[in-house]
């Protein structure tokens, strides 16, 4: 009985979108080392559409596979859409993940989540409009 | 290649211990309880397994009670000396923060049965101090359990220095040599042990059989009733296949250990020195006063399971201490109480090797473990702080 997922595991050895953006748009980080997962994600946002996104996560592969995920599912997406990206929606797209490792996909959503906040820290303007 | 290295969580069955085990499944499979003969070649088979797992500890066999396994032995070890202590009005225990969960769960229930335990910490090199063990015992003192061997980072305790204190205190003393027996010298008179606990599987004996060492003069509780088995001391129809492979195993490694010991202790450092030269990395535990099998380290700036998973895809079998390889959201006890932080401590990795462990096979671990924590560390953004000055370095 394999742990993972067969999605999960490709995810897991060849995760998507890894990487760093410079001068990213918005920059959202969630977990600490105390739980043993972190997740940074980096947006390039043209528009109102995420042209780019980037990730770096230390954690099990349930995190890295949930990252990988969330950034292919959320890339070219409008902001509108990745702001409704659910952790369940994430795992459903890996083909599920074990019920004690599911608070590790939490992490992808929040993750995002904070980049758009940063994103509109920086831009109060665009957050006017999102409301 | 695969390479199994984790050795410390389960052994592969010798062909000794297989080729034991056969006739007790294939011909005499009688009950030992039996009174025809046919019951009672079972019941020597047992008799002969007990004298020679006795021999191997330096105990007499009727010392000796033949258990399910390191857990069982440890709960009925622990269970007798409260046992006792209640008679005596003594409700205090003495042990230590590395301790096995087969030891800590079972304090933790006294404990609530109003026990009082003191768990002594260890030092950063993860030994236990016989003279904190000697200034914890009090009046009240009915037990000191502390282990021969620990599971996660190898390192052996002074037993022999701690059974001399027991015994001039006059407090029970027990150990939970599950990772000791078969691999390291165990002697219970040389040491002055009054119970201790052992399990075949972690030497090439099968899963499911241990035996728990209860000194003469010391009555063991029951924990499991409803047979005069094992001289009433634990009922149910004794596992003889399992039972005659344990003590065909043991006398294995016990001929073999000095030359295992000698190998691996090798192999070890070999391994140590290779795995050291990764930048931000720290040995767990002593160096030298660890089981010849024992490799623990803990690298900064990743995390244990997807190692472990990268390394079970190059062909590794390895262990970590990382909470999500436990299911929990702490990192390991261990690694805790020898002052690893969290942080660090989620980049354990425990490699234990087999005795028929080779040198390429090290030299093909170094390699990949290096690569692995490198392709780790450049998607981690721990270790991307680090580096960058943002976060200081803590190995
Ligand atoms: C130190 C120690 N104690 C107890 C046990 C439990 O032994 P068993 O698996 O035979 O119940 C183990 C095995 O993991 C161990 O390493
Ligand atoms: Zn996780």
């Amino acid at each position: 009985m394999a742990l993972y997922s067969e999605k999960v595991m490709d995810h897991f050895r060849n995760p998507r979108n890894v990487g760093v953006i410079e001068n990213a748009d918005g920059v959202g980080e969630v977990g600490n080392a105390k739980c043993g997962d972190i997740m940074r994600i980096y947006l390039k946002i043209d528009g109102d559409i995420i042209s780019d996104v980037k990730f770096e996560t230390f954690g099990c592969a349930s995190a890295v596979a949930s990252s990988s995920m969330a950034t292919e599912l959320i890339k070219g997406r409008p902001l509108s859409e990745a702001k409704a990206l659910t952790n369940k929606a994430v795992a459903e797209a890996l083909d599920g993940l074990p019920a004690y490792k599911m608070h590790c996909s939490v992490l992808a959503e929040e993750a995002i989540l904070n980049a758009i906040g940063d994103y509109y820290t920086k831009h109060p303007e665009k957050a006017d409009k999102s409301r | 290649m695969f390479i199994y290295a984790d050795n410390a969580a389960t052994t592969k069955m010798s062909a000794a211990a297989i080729a034991a085990m056969r006739p007790y499944i294939e011909d005499c499979w009688y009950n030992p309880s039996s009174l025809y003969s046919a019951g009672q070649r079972a019941k020597e088979a047992v008799e002969t397994a007990r004298a020679e797992v006795a021999r191997c500890i330096g105990a007499e066999p009727r010392e000796i009670i033949f258990t399910s396994g390191g857990s069982e032995s440890d709960n009925q070890a622990l269970l007798t000396a409260a046992e006792i202590g209640r008679k005596a009005g003594k409700r205090h225990i003495v042990s230590d923060a590395i301790e096995h969960h087969a030891v800590l769960h079972t304090l933790a229930k006294l404990e609530k049965d109003g026990f009082e335990v003191t768990y002594l910490p260890v030092g950063t090199d993860g030994v236990v101090r016989a003279a904190a063990v000697e200034a914890a015992i009090r009046e009240d003192t009915c037990l000191v359990t502390v282990m021969y061997a620990n599971n996660e980072i190898g390192t052996v305790q002074p037993i022999g220095e701690i059974g001399e204190i027991c015994r001039r205190r006059g407090v029970l003393f027990h150990t939970d040599a599950v990772q000791a027996v078969g691999h390291v010298p165990v002697d219970v008179c040389a040491d002055k042990v009054d119970m201790l606990s052992a399990s075949a599987h972690k030497f090439r004996g099968p899963k499911g059989v241990g035996f728990l060492y209860v000194r003469r003069g010391v009555k063991p509780a029951t924990l499991i009733e409803g047979g005069a088995q094992e001289s009433g001391r634990r009922a149910g129809t004794e596992n003889v296949a399992g039972i005659a492979a344990t003590a065909a195993a043991l006398k294995e490694a016990a001929a073999n250990m000095a030359a295992n010991a000698a190998k691996l202790t090798a192999l070890r450092d070999r391994l140590i020195a290779g795995l050291a030269e990764i930048p931000h990395s720290a040995l767990n535990g002593d160096a030298k006063r660890r089981l010849p099998s024992n490799v623990s380290f803990c690298f900064e700036g990743i995390e244990g399971e997807s190692l472990l998973l990268m390394l079970d895809d190059m062909g590794i079998c390895a262990s970590s201490g990382s909470a999500c390889t436990s299911g929990s959201l702490d990192p390991s006890h261990v690694l805790l109480a020898i002052g690893r932080v969290h942080d660090v401590a989620h980049g354990s990795l425990r490699l234990t090797l087999g005795e028929d462990a080779t040198e390429e096979e090290v030299d093909y671990m170094i390699s990949a473990v290096k690569e692995v924590v490198e392709r780790l560390r450049g998607f981690s953004p721990v270790w991307r702080d680090l580096v960058s000055g943002k976060s200081e370095f803590i190995l």
